[in-house]
């Protein structure tokens, strides 16, 4: 590759979300204003038709979740944008989408919250509602970028993983990483991995939606249209795709959900180790609190103390044998984030009771500073 | 069942879950015979539909079909549509999904004129959760939620999808079968957003809290209390009181929702 080759852009972290999934491929995007993340929809508005794709702006946020549900079920690749409090709203299909297995990526642009809250103050107040937001018992899988190329990348990486595993990916931004501007590379055509969902091999007969066919678990999915008149239904049902009150059959969707993500766990879950090897004591971060992390660690070491980092990048399915096999090494783990210990409070069960669990926890509006996280080093050393 | 509309039906998932008595199958075979004559392809049709008991008719109709939340069907099937244009897309509701927790979806789909058969099975009660009165309910009802009278007015909904800018706007009923299939069929051939009222029956819940004898008493009831819209222009005010109008209440030639949205692509595409 020569210089020319490489296409640096100055952007701001949610117009690189856009333009990832455009690079993915997104055919369909449904959204409703709301601060901090409009301005995915406002790119969106403007770059989908040129690529040949639709955009709409929805009367509510929870039919901008339904409307890219649907969409999906055509084929399309799809997405939605929110914040907080329109978060709320998508759960009731997020849901619909996981019990129906329907590709789709849905970002949250994380505000200051409860309810309406501080609309442009940046929180990670919404790790937990990303994992229990919507009813019942479900897997989710939910992503972290903490830099503006991180929102490209993973944007990209969010559109694969749905469509392999026919889920919904969440995509968890903060109001920092999304109003950001930094430099991006934004990638060849090509140099990125873009995954398409599985079809039924052409010719099948008796095709069944919700029919595994191999190990993976994920049934390879029709779009109507097709031919194959399929149901599709939020009802537990059983591989017609029909309802059914059996219990045993309502159970084993349920566990075939869960188990299709946990196989595929080692293409989920992705963290960034930095300098543990040697470290007394490991930050353990994500979104744009791992930028501070980053400043106090480097800080730290300068002093001689031995700080290492593990980045979460994926947050949902919880990276625990990647927090546990840090714990089993440090003294003390230091987590710090922009809620009243959210992952902390997983980090410390996850941990069974190997190092020291600490929070730093921000519920103010305002980033967690280096020099907090500097301190509590100061503190458990 | 009918030789030739035996192939839109998934017979395997019969019998229906409805009660005896029920007029939602009556309405169901109006939609499949105004599907038939319009010639649609079964296998580029989706039919959606949202929580209720008229929303389980997509289940025994053999299409695509997707049976989604409560209240929310249009907005899934909006993204049905304009995802794939080509593929024609009906709604099935029923009077507490699509006009109380879906209303707003409704007159949202009604303002955009997005290519959508709307069919909405109006039996004035909700019946899957046992009786609960709806905004379809007339004053002074009696549900189970309303156990000494309904005080809430009903919805004239067909004026509301019509001021909510929809091109195409009827009512019709389970008793006059064959004028509905025709409002259905009218429905099916419009380019843009197409709302059918279809007056069901609920004997079980609706019929019994309201002594309103047997189901065939409650078909014979909708026989006398709906009119046609031809019929009322001939009648004077205090002829109409008390009824139901039915027919082609509105159409109007709209610009279509998605076929503007193309217009956009094609023009960008263009540059």
């Amino acid at each position: 590759m020569t210089v020319t080759d490489i296409k640096a852009k100055l952007m701001q972290g949610n117009q690189a979300c856009a333009e990832g999934a455009i690079y993915a491929g997104i055919n369909f995007y449904a959204g409703y204003p709301i601060t901090p993340s409009t301005e995915i929809a406002e790119v969106l508005a403007e770059r989908m038709p040129e690529e040949g794709g639709k955009f709409i702006q929805m009367e509510d946020e929870i039919a901008s979740m339904a409307a890219i549900v649907g969409a999906s079920l055509t084929g399309a690749k799809t997405m939605t944008a929110t914040s907080g409090p329109g978060f709320s709203l998508k759960q009731e299909n997020f849901g619909y989408g996981i019990v129906a297995e329907t590709p789709c990526v849905v970002v949250n642009v994380q505000r200051l919250g409860p309810s309406t809250g501080g609309p442009t103050a940046p929180a990670q107040g919404d790790m937990m509602q990303a994992r229990w937001g919507t009813h019942g018992d479900h897997p989710v899988i939910a992503l972290c970028p903490s830099t503006v190329q991180e929102c490209f990348d993973l944007t990209v990486k969010a559109f694969n993983l749905a469509e392999e595993f026919r889920t919904p990916v969440l995509l968890l931004l903060d109001e920092v990483i999304g109003h950001m501007r930094e430099r991006v590379f934004v990638p060849q055509p090509g140099e990125l991995e873009v995954v398409d969902r599985i079809k039924p091999e052409a010719g099948t007969q008796n095709y069944l939606a919700y029919q595994p066919v191999d190990s993976t678990l994920v049934p390879p999915m029709a779009s109507f249209g097709d031919g194959y008149r399929f149901h599709v239904t939020g009802l537990l049902h059983d591989e017609t795709g029909f309802p059914t009150n059996n219990s045993e059959v309502m159970g084993s969707l349920i566990e075939r959900l869960h188990q299709k993500i946990e196989r595929g766990r080692e293409k989920i879950v992705i963290v960034e180790e930095i300098d543990i090897d040697d470290a007394d004591v490991v930050i353990i971060a994500y979104g744009c609190v791992a930028r501070s992390a980053q400043k106090a660690q480097k800080m730290a070491r300068k002093k001689g103390q031995k700080v290492g980092i593990l980045r979460l990048i994926t947050v949902w399915p919880f990276p625990e044998e990647e927090v546990l096999r840090v714990a089993e090494k440090a003294k003390a783990l230091i987590v710090p984030e922009m809620n009243r210990g959210q992952i902390k409070d997983v980090v410390q069960s996850a941990v069974v009771g190997k190092a020291e669990v600490y929070g730093i926890g921000n519920v103010d509006g305002e980033m967690v500073s280096p020099c907090q996280i500097l301190a509590k080093i100061e503190e458990v050393l | 069942m009918l030789a030739h509309l035996e192939k839109y039906f998934r017979t395997e998932r019969l019998p229906h879950i409805w009660c005896p008595g029920c007029a939602n199958g009556i309405i169901v075979k109006s939609l499949v015979e105004a599907i038939d004559k319009a010639g649609l392809d079964q296998d580029k049709t989706v039919i959606v539909s949202g929580i209720g008991c008229s929303s389980r008719a997509p289940g025994y109709l053999n299409f695509n079909t997707l049976h989604t939340t409560h209240g929310r069907a249009i907005a899934f099937a909006t993204g049905v549509k304009l995802a794939n244009p080509e593929l024609n897309v009906i709604v099935v509701t029923g009077d507490g999904d699509g006009t109380s927790i879906g209303g707003n979806h409704l007159i949202h789909g009604a303002r955009r004129n997005i290519d959508l058969t709307v069919l909405l099975f109006n039996n004035s009660i909700y019946g899957m959760t046992g009786g609960q009165y709806s905004p379809m309910s007339p004053q002074g009802a009696k549900a189970t939620t309303s156990p000494y009278g309904n005080i809430e007015r009903p919805f004239d909904i067909c004026n509301l999808v019509t001021a909510s800018g929809a091109s195409y706007v009827a009512r019709g009923n389970s008793y006059h079968t064959s004028q509905l299939t025709n409002l259905i069929y009218q429905g099916l051939q419009n380019k843009g957003f197409s709302f059918i009222e279809a007056i069901s029956t609920c004997p079980v819940y609706f019929g019994r809290k309201n002594k309103l004898g047997r189901p065939a008493d409650m078909l014979k009831m909708q026989k006398e209390f709906c009119i046609s819209k031809e019929a009322a222009e001939k009648m004077s005010a205090e002829e109409k009181a008390g009824k139901v109008i039915t027919g082609v209440l509105h159409y109007a030639e709209l610009p279509e929702y998605t076929e503007q949205y193309q217009k956009i692509v094609d023009k960008c595409q263009r540059r």
